[in-house]
């Protein structure tokens, strides 16, 4: 279990320390996610209460947009002078790798959410400060399973030829589930609705999360193997 | 120590290794040498378990390298044309993640001594991105990792590794006849690979030809096999071989 543990560390450490100095993807995202509010802002025009109304759907559009983008790119590291096949020929749990990556994308993705959600408040004029407690438990389910499900499927196309077309062709409709617990919880709570209200679309958000890990514990080697 | 017997690979109906058997015992160093397209790189990959023959049977060291992938991985050590090195960590960085990754002593003190054995200690922090190939390749899996255990196969290959490849070659001849292991390495240098060869299997068109010792051999003898088996099976009709 500790060599378990320290090589899963051992991969996040390595894809932390390698974003903190290339910055690829976090300067990428945050750009992608500031564009976006522009966007969505000429899109639905200066009706505050429209945005309002739009605001659930619109914050997890973004995070699932910006998370597309950060997850796809999480194995192009491994393609670079092969390093792929190098941890393919590591002894032991090939499923601590995916638990490593899948941290890290976790972390990558919270930052970005954080960010968008900030400024979401700022640009719609919402106050989001009396539901913030409510409103990171759904971020947090909803977000791992994000993370799950995307990195699963980021390590299954990263060695396929059309992977940019194929990521989100097989991503999304996995993460339908997901967006659906998660817009409407968060649609809920922005209502004033309080957390036990929305414990149903918790519970579905935590079943996900639950299958998507085990699913990505269970085949990732064989993913890493094909 | 490595026992391949009838090996064969195909892609759908081209075959790119046919009927391939060999026995390596411990201490042993078999060089495959052949030309582009020989199977040489395919029967590297299948015994570092990272391609699966169509047919044939493969231990190593007593594992059942095609059943039990996973435990023979555990044995064995492989350099590629890859140098599995992240570009934007250092070279202790690097030492420390594929040592931490094969369960390995990752202390600093370790780490160090490591890279001072590639003569690479003087760049340690470093980041890779900086180096020359050959710097790479020197960093890259290698004898110099630190082992979680008495390793009973080397972890580095005498291919590709610089500028001072052949003065280091003929360094770890010695070490590869002390090791409990066995060695086989891919090369198109008669004089560098069979330095420390002391077998020669020569391949062409997924075959081996032969298979003989080559210690003792000078290394002209060798061509002139090499060239005289090479040109034989140029000459022969392909279907006089299936």
């Amino acid at each position: 279990m500790t060599r378990y543990a320290r090589r899963a560390g051992i991969v996040l450490w390595k894809d932390l320390l390698t974003e903190r100095r290339s910055k690829e993807s976090l300067n990428a995202l945050l750009f992608f996610s500031l564009l976006l509010l522009f966007l969505f802002e000429f899109a639905l025009g200066p009706d505050r209460e429209r945005l309002r109304a739009a605001l659930p759907g619109l914050l997890w559009l973004g995070f699932v947009l910006a998370g597309l983008l950060g997850l796809g790119k999480s194995f192009m590291i491994e393609r670079d002078n092969d390093c792929w096949e190098g941890l393919r020929l590591t002894p032991g749990d090939k499923s601590a790798i995916y638990v490593g990556k899948l941290l890290g994308n976790f972390l990558t993705m919270a930052v970005v959410e954080v960010f968008v959600l900030a400024l979401f408040g700022l640009f719609y004029d919402v106050d989001l400060r009396p539901v913030l407690a409510p409103l990171a438990v759904v971020l947090l389910l909803g977000t791992v399973g994000l993370a799950a499900v995307g990195t699963l499927f980021a390590a299954m196309t990263a060695q396929v030829r059309a992977r940019e077309l194929l990521f989100p062709v097989l991503l999304l409709p996995a993460q339908v589930p997901l967006l659906l617990a998660a817009v409407s919880a968060t649609q809920s709570l922005l209502l004033g609705r309080p957390l036990a209200e929305v414990g149903h679309w918790l519970q579905l958000l935590a079943v996900a999360d639950l299958v998507y890990v085990v699913v990505g514990l269970l085949t990732f080697e064989f993913i890493l193997d094909a | 120590m490595i026992a391949a017997s009838h090996l064969r690979k195909s892609y759908g109906s081209t075959a790119v290794l046919e009927d391939v058997s060999f026995e390596l015992t411990a201490g042993q160093c078999l060089a495959l040498l052949g030309p582009n397209g020989a199977g040489k790189t395919t029967i590297l990959r299948i015994l570092a378990t990272l391609l699966r023959p169509t047919s044939g049977t493969l231990a190593l060291a007593g594992v059942d390298a095609l059943k039990e992938p996973e435990a023979a991985r555990a044995l064995i050590g492989v350099v590629a044309h890859g140098s599995y090195i992240y570009e934007d960590l250092s070279a202790l960085e690097n030492l420390r993640f594929w040592t931490v990754m094969a369960g390995g002593d990752a202390s600093p003190e370790r780490l160090r001594a490591a890279l001072r054995q590639v003569e690479l200690d003087g760049v340690a922090d470093e980041r890779a991105r900086t180096f020359s190939a050959g710097m790479k390749r020197r960093l890259g899996p290698g004898p110099r990792r630190p082992q979680p255990r008495p390793a009973p196969l080397p972890r580095r290959a005498l291919h590709g590794i610089g500028p001072a490849g052949p003065e280091m070659a003929q360094r770890v001849r010695p070490r590869l006849q002390g090791l409990r292991g066995a060695v086989v390495i891919a090369t198109h240098s008669f004089a560098t690979g069979l330095g420390a060869a002391d077998r020669v299997a020569i391949l062409a068109g997924g075959r081996i030809l032969a298979d003989q010792p080559c210690a003792d051999l000078p290394w002209e003898a060798i061509r002139g096999l090499y060239e005289s088996l090479i040109d034989a099976d140029e000459a022969m009709p392909r279907e006089a071989m299936s």
